[in-house]
């Protein structure tokens, strides 16, 4: 069935499909329509949930956590400060082991004020342990969705999941999204069977005490290797997703136009629609550039840089947030990815977008005339795009 | 939590899938952070339960109609002694050992 979603609706679908059992969340704003669309499918009869409204993001976690460790397939949405007061409870999910899948909506953190577009928020939680993918349309959030609950509950990766789409450019525009018949979907999750939970029956106690000559250590290697393993399941799980659906989104890094590519521009998020259209314009002018769409931001696509690294000269780097007193992620971490090769690109980072500053075709372009001046340049290795002021 | 919980782990891949006790939280006894000790003055009490219910470690236990502190558990943080309603329960500190 196809009908017309936002990015927003596609999350609230998604958890539909997925039979959520629990959805705890915090209706306030920066919250999003996400729970509103939540509320009216549970009003009309057509999604059979618990829905618990808490008093805060920081609870909305803790029983989303609870949830999970009682053995339900659980959802949660949120978005910027609401991501930030959750921060010391996404550890404990993660730690804990609970495969939940949350969507946040990208939005600036405050102050000043703003709910537009901007990734610092999840930026900012890069190391809680939550795999993290960043989603270009509507379709790939509810589609993502669904493979995100199959590779988080996998008994070899049991870590949560978060989705993120940039705030009114993808939450709040619609778009025809094809919704899986939900016969489909069922075979292709089937259900949540993890192999400890808390039962009363048979009493343990999660998140107890380890001393450091213990088992902390051991633990946090464990996390450690979960992600890797998670890693290999994205690919797996898309490929199947693929044979079933008859859609995928290019793994962990999605490649357009890169196979002969010099210049290589890579962003996440909805910018990377606008780039697709610049690259097109620019190899209608024998230019030979494409996009590496950062899909994954963890676990991290090293190997998928590190190949596309091997033809490419100059690799800019577009960052929606800024780490201070360094750079943007993206950059720092692209740049980590590719240092031990032996002959490796320039690598150009280019801060834009933040607080929702329009990412226009004209700023990319601006983008890509600047990369490609690799000389007089030398000297500055990132550059904030159309800073007031900034440019004489 | 005392040694017969403990189970000894000598690689990595045999630990659970997260931290666990084997057990409710009845396994750890608080009793040992307290400083501050409730005592119930019983001719005060009125057996209205207050303490019982405001009681955030449920260590207020009721014997024979009256409230007895489950000085295992208490933590001592007072709750009781600043909810009762006749001035029946005060807090002593703990003698050194």
């Amino acid at each position: 069935m196809k009908m017309v979603l936002s990015g927003n609706a596609s999350a609230a679908y998604g958890s539909m499909l997925a039979r959520a059992e629990v959805i705890s969340a915090y209706p306030i704003t920066p919250q999003t329509k996400i729970v509103e669309k939540i509320a009216d499918l549970i009003a009309s009869g057509e999604f059979k949930t618990e829905f618990v409204k808490v008093e805060s993001e920081h609870s909305a976690m803790a029983a989303a956590i609870s949830a999970s460790l009682v053995g339900a397939r659980t959802f949660t949405a949120t978005s910027s400060q609401g991501l930030m007061l959750m921060h010391e409870v996404l550890h404990w999910a993660s730690a804990s082991r609970t495969p939940i899948v949350m969507v946040n909506i990208n939005r600036a953190v405050a102050p000043p004020w703003s709910v537009w577009a901007d990734q610092t928020d999840s930026i900012a939680q890069r190391d809680t342990g939550w795999m993290q993918f960043y989603c270009e349309s509507c379709q790939e959030v509810l589609d993502t969705m669904l493979l995100l609950y199959k590779v988080a509950e996998d008994k070899d990766v049991m870590m949560p999941a978060m989705l993120s789409e940039d705030a009114f450019l993808l939450s709040h525009t619609s778009e025809i999204v094809d919704i899986p018949e939900q016969e489909e979907v069922d075979d292709f999750l089937g259900k949540f069977e993890p192999e400890m939970i808390l039962d009363v029956e048979n009493p343990m106690s999660f998140g107890s005490l380890s001393m450091p000559h213990q088992y902390y250590y051991e633990f946090r290697y464990k996390m450690a290797e979960a992600m890797e393993v998670a890693r290999e399941k994205i690919l797996e799980v898309e490929k199947e997703f693929e044979k079933r659906f008859g859609r995928s989104y290019g793994g962990l890094l999605d490649l357009y136009r890169c196979d002969d590519a010099e210049i290589v521009l890579v962003a996440a998020g909805s910018m990377s629609s606008t780039i697709r259209v610049a690259v097109d314009e620019m190899r209608d002018k024998g230019v030979n550039i494409g996009l590496a769409r950062l899909r994954v931001f963890r676990p991290f696509p090293v190997d998928e840089f590190r190949k596309l690294a091997k033809n490419a000269r100059i690799v800019a780097v577009l960052d929606r947030s800024f780490c201070f007193g360094y750079e943007g992620a993206f950059f720092t971490e692209v740049k980590s990815a590719l240092y031990d090769m032996d002959v490796r690109p320039l690598v150009k980072g280019y801060v834009l977008g933040i607080g929702g500053r329009d990412v226009t075709l004209d700023v990319i372009h601006e983008v890509i005339e600047d990369c490609q001046k690799t000389k007089e340049t030398k000297d500055e290795p990132f550059k904030w795009i159309g800073l007031k002021g900034g440019e004489e | 939590m005392g040694k017969k919980y403990e189970i000894e782990y000598k690689d990595y891949r045999d630990l659970p899938l997260s931290p666990i006790a084997k057990g409710t939280t009845l396994v750890f006894k608080t009793g040992g952070w307290r400083t501050m000790r409730p005592i119930i003055d019983l001719e005060k009490c009125k057996k209205c339960g207050i303490c019982w219910k405001y009681c955030p470690d449920v260590s207020i236990l009721i014997v024979d109609d009256y409230p007895k502190v489950d000085l295992e558990y208490c933590k001592g943080c007072g709750i009781c002694a600043n909810e009762c309603p006749f001035d029946a329960i005060v807090m002593v500190e703990e003698e050194s050992q």
